[in-house]
């Protein structure tokens, strides 16, 4: 079928994903190299990636329904190299676990795949599948531990994710129903058309579709799920939920409102009502994780302040022409920034919480002393997470203040600085306990080498990116070039 | 190049060290030795060629750095004559604190590396030209003093060390806001742009702004009442951090004010110049009577420090040319003399391991070369003419006299107590009678002890009788600055 190698980074992952369960099926003694299996699979996807960048041959295929430009690229980087990191810091937990192996590199593996085909999505139903398709193994995921807390997350996980799905659903329906078309180009055309005979209508959709981005972004008001299921969900699942759900609704949120939804007379509502969710998102998510104990539950509301933050850069719709997709850029920055700078967060924490059988930050003191490594690179990716240079949550906060002050939105800007002031609280607060606490014992350990690995790849990529931020930001400017008009 | 060399050679001899494998880590002092010599080397070679007729920032490297909308940041460095003196200072007393920590063996690798990252950072503040970068620097000095401070430190070091960090912190993050209006509203982080762009629609009053940027190098200088972390943590640091603290980051403030605050925002800096005077003198008369008290001789150096950055102040509230190149002078000088003092307290410290006034006495009968050092840095201190101290003291006097004599007629009352608090400590410290509990102490005896303090006296007495030599580079740049004030 003609544009099949196209789909080659998506389909390589997928097929991974039956190898690895084949292979573990086969070799029942072999557990160890099922991993590597995956992490070989992901290799493929990004050679693949770049192959198709070193040609520079953008297109669309199946009718225009996905597309290989330069923003499926930019995530689908994105995404391999998240979903990298979470098998690295998967191995120690999954190999002690011991059960399902195999299926659970396979979940892992078929989420990717979703996410991939998702970046490159320019269909409503190619992009409700994908979502789908990247969802379902989450669930499962969630609900992967032994205890009944997972069962809980996953159940919960489920519903709440059922329920974003039918509104998500239903306004895809309502907008096909007004304009005739699924495909995205298709549907800008027949609203700058005549869309405003239907203005009412297309709010509707719009709403409803926020909703349902809005559950996956874990924005308020539907972010009641999260604290729950990251709390609940194994660590290693509960890093690649806040990273990689959250990324994918963002990726195909900025795509669907900047490509279908971005007629003049529409841009305003959805950034007013984008703008005022980022607002409530950050303030409540930072005023909550002040007073968590649990670090799981603390990086589970500091992810939905953090996703306001993004949201900032939805809201950033300068009228000028040629800076009309500044704040597209700022998000797919920040969405880069603040996967590599979670996970990171989340390697240490998946670390220390196996070590100190421990979730609670009190029991985090002193782990300076216990453990330099993954104090040192926690502490660093909590700054980062606040907006200290030298790192790259610095440059991604920048970049997205800077894009909403051009649209006149200098309230949000405010809000936002002093949200970044109150996050410095809790964040700091971690380091404070770390560097200054006593530890409870004094044995030091080492980090098992594929946690070392993760940590360091993540760690490093903060600091050079917080140093040399420029590759970053032209990859996120040049990927959004495809909304320019 | 050159500066670039300053900015990198520590941070790259900073790798070196910490890659260096454990059984040769007692090398680590000879690796930042030769370092610290070679950016100071570099430094006076770079003060030699500095041409003193041209205006405008010399030896300067432009590269584009991070493109955002239509701003761009740039990596931009170059020297005038109010920065060149000061990096001279900074590797100077890189290379005395290098010296002074030769006898450093708990875990000398991290320790030096620290050193060298904290000279690595205070000269890319001194030389940025780019805002951000220059904030980026000014946040980077804190990683390396909080670990010199928190690991190698005495006392309650670990509490001192987060009060430094955290007044800072809490300084910059207001400069921080100063700085993004300034630059969102001229489109341009570039401060030579900068200083010629006019802020017509800023996002907060100018005057906030200026006020802003003040209070992130107030705390620095320190002025009072932000000035609590510092008799903290100049008692806490070790000796080397002691030297730097006092010498060369006291004076990020200082020079901050000069570059940021005056040159951007001239019209603010004239209304609010005497309030800049009344501070400073304020700082000097109350760090001058808080000194008195102190029975702690590193306390009671560091109070003095306040008292002594006070006239810095005093002198920029003058704005003139005369003020403004006193200030400079007085940074300078400050930071020798103080380093040396630092440097004598330390080597006594070494040796009697407290620095307890009441528990001191006669030391000058054990310690002769220690006493003869610490007299001769207390002496510049309280300003003796033909020392380095005199000089700054004067011009800074002369500059504001005739715009602020009710400033000036207070500020002089607090050199007098300078006179009587370290005469005081000097005799109660290093004479009297003769304490035989240190008898078997042994007197300054290492060539690195000599060394350093012979070469900071050497130019504490330089500075004092040829004050010219630094005058000539300082002045035209103040002067061209004094010119814009005045419009």
């Amino acid at each position: 079928m003609n544009g099949i190698d196209v789909l080659g980074p998506q389909l390589s992952v997928l097929v991974a994903a039956g190898v690895v369960l084949v292979a573990d099926a086969l070799f029942p003694g072999q557990r160890r190299i099922l991993p590597f299996l995956a992490l070989a699979g992901l290799l493929t996807a990004a050679l693949w990636t770049t192959s198709w960048v070193g040609r520079g041959d953008y297109q669309t295929v199946f009718h225009g329904t996905i597309a290989l430009d330069r923003y499926a690229v930019f995530f689908q980087y994105v995404f391999a190299g998240v979903t990298a990191t979470v098998i690295f810091a998967s191995i120690d937990w999954v190999s002690r676990e011991g059960r399902r192996q195999g299926e659970y590199y396979a979940l892992v593996l078929t989420v990717c795949g979703g996410l991939m085909f998702l970046a490159g999505a320019r269909d409503l139903i190619t992009i409700f599948i994908a979502l789908e398709l990247s969802s379902i193994p989450q669930y499962i995921l969630a609900g992967w531990g032994k205890d009944s807390k997972s069962s809980e997350a996953g159940l919960k996980y489920l519903l709440l994710g059922a329920i974003a799905s039918s509104l998500l659903l239903y306004g895809m329906a309502l907008l096909y129903g007004v304009t005739g078309t699924t495909l995205l180009s298709g549907i800008a055309d027949a609203i700058a058309a005549d869309g405003e005979s239907y203005r009412g209508l297309l709010i509707v959709a719009m709403t409803l579709l926020i909703a349902g981005f809005g559950f996956k972004m874990a924005v308020v008001p539907f972010q009641m799920w999260v604290p729950d299921v990251y709390q609940g969900a194994p660590t290693p699942v509960a890093a690649f939920l806040s990273v990689g759900s959250k990324a994918a609704a963002f990726a195909v949120a900025t795509r669907v409102f900047f490509e279908a939804l971005g007629a003049d007379f529409l841009r305003d509502d959805w950034s007013m009502i984008f703008a005022v969710i980022a607002a409530v998102s950050m303030t409540l998510g930072n005023l909550m994780a002040i007073v968590q104990s649990d670090i799981k539950r603390m990086l589970g509301y500091s992810s939905i302040a953090q996703a306001g933050n993004f949201l900032v850069g939805l809201a950033a719709i300068s009228v000028a022409g040629e800076e009309f997709t500044l704040g597209a850029s700022g998000v797919l920055l920040f969405v880069a920034a603040y996967a590599f700078t979670n996970l990171g967060a989340f390697v240490a924490v998946i670390a220390i919480s196996q070590r100190i059988n421990s979730d609670r930050i009190a029991d985090y003191a002193g782990m300076w002393k216990v453990s330099p490594f993954l104090a040192l690179g926690l502490a660093f990716c909590l700054v980062s997470l606040t907006g200290i240079p030298p790192t790259v949550g610095f440059w991604a906060k920048l970049y997205i203040f800077n894009a909403a002050v051009r649209a006149d939105l200098v309230w949000l800007v405010i809000i936002g600085v002093l949200n970044s002031v109150i996050s410095a609280y809790y964040y700091l607060g971690v380091v404070r306990v770390m560097f200054l606490g006593e530890p409870g014992t004094e044995q030091r350990f080492r980090a098992s080498p594929s946690i070392a690995v993760a940590m360091a790849a993540t760690a490093l990529g903060v600091l050079v990116f917080g140093i040399v931020p420029m590759p970053l930001m032209s990859a996120a400017r040049d990927a959004v070039e495809i909304f320019a008009r | 190049m050159e500066l670039s060399i300053l900015i990198f050679l520590p941070a790259i001899a900073a790798a070196v060290i910490l890659l260096l494998p454990q059984r040769l880590e007692q090398n680590a002092k000879w690796v930042a030795l030769v370092t610290a010599a070679a950016m100071f080397a570099l430094s006076v070679q770079l003060f030699f060629r500095f041409d003193t007729g041209a205006s405008g920032y010399q030896f300067v490297e432009r590269r584009s750095w991070v493109d955002i909308g239509a701003f761009n940041l740039q990596y931009f460095v170059g020297v005038d004559g109010l920065s060149l003196p000061l990096v001279v200072l900074t590797t100077c007393l890189t290379l005395a604190s290098v010296l002074v920590s030769f006898s450093v063996t708990h875990r000398p690798r991290a320790y030096f590396a620290c050193l060298l990252i904290l000279a690595s950072s205070v000269v890319g503040v001194f030389v940025s030209l780019d805002l951000m970068l220059f904030f980026l620097f000014w946040e980077l000095e804190l990683f390396p003093m909080y670990l010199l401070i928190s690991i190698w430190g005495s006392g309650r070091k670990e509490y001192s060390a987060t009060k430094f960090v955290l007044y800072t912190i809490a300084g910059s993050a207001f400069m921080l806001i100063g700085i993004l209006v300034l630059a969102f509203d001229a489109r341009t982080f570039d401060i030579e742009q900068l200083a010629a762009a006019e802020f017509r629609d800023t996002l907060l009053p100018l005057g906030w702004v200026f006020f802003f940027l003040f209070i992130g190098f107030a705390v620095k200088l320190p002025i009072v009442p932000l000035h609590t972390w510092l008799p903290d943590a100049h008692s806490d640091a070790p000796t080397a951090v002691s030297v730097m603290l006092a010498g060369v980051l006291l004076k990020m403030g200082g020079y901050g004010i000069i570059r940021l605050c005056v040159t951007l925002m001239p019209e603010v800096a004239h209304d609010w110049d005497a309030w800049m005077a009344g501070v400073g003198a304020f700082s000097v008369l109350y760090g001058g009577f808080i000194t008195l008290r102190q029975t702690d001789v590193k306390r009671l150096i560091a109070y003095s420090s306040v008292s002594h950055m006070g006239l810095v102040l005093l002198g920029i509230g003058a704005l003139g040319s005369t003020g403004l190149t006193g200030a400079t002078y007085q940074m300078l000088a400050h930071g020798l003399i103080t380093g040396l003092m630092f440097v004598m307290i330390g080597l006594m410290y070494e040796r009697t391991h407290t620095r307890d006034i009441a528990r001191l006495g006669g030391l000058a009968r054990q310690m002769p070369l220690i006493a003869t050092g610490m007299v001769f840095a207390g002496m510049a201190s309280l300003g003796l003419p033909a020392l380095a101290g005199f000089i700054a003291e004067v011009t800074v006097f002369l500059g504001t006299f005739q715009r602020f004599e009710w400033a000036v007629i207070a500020s002089i009352f607090g050199v007098v107590l300078s006179a009587g608090y370290i005469l005081w400590m000097l005799q109660r410290v290093m004479f009297g009678p003769v304490r035989h509990e240190w008898d078997e102490l042994h007197d300054q005896r290492h060539w690195w002890e000599h060394t350093v303090v012979a070469g900071l006296a050497a130019l504490v007495i330089l500075l004092g009788v040829y004050p010219s030599l630094i005058m000539n580079v300082i002045e035209p740049a103040m002067t061209t600055l004094a010119e814009r004030l005045q419009v």
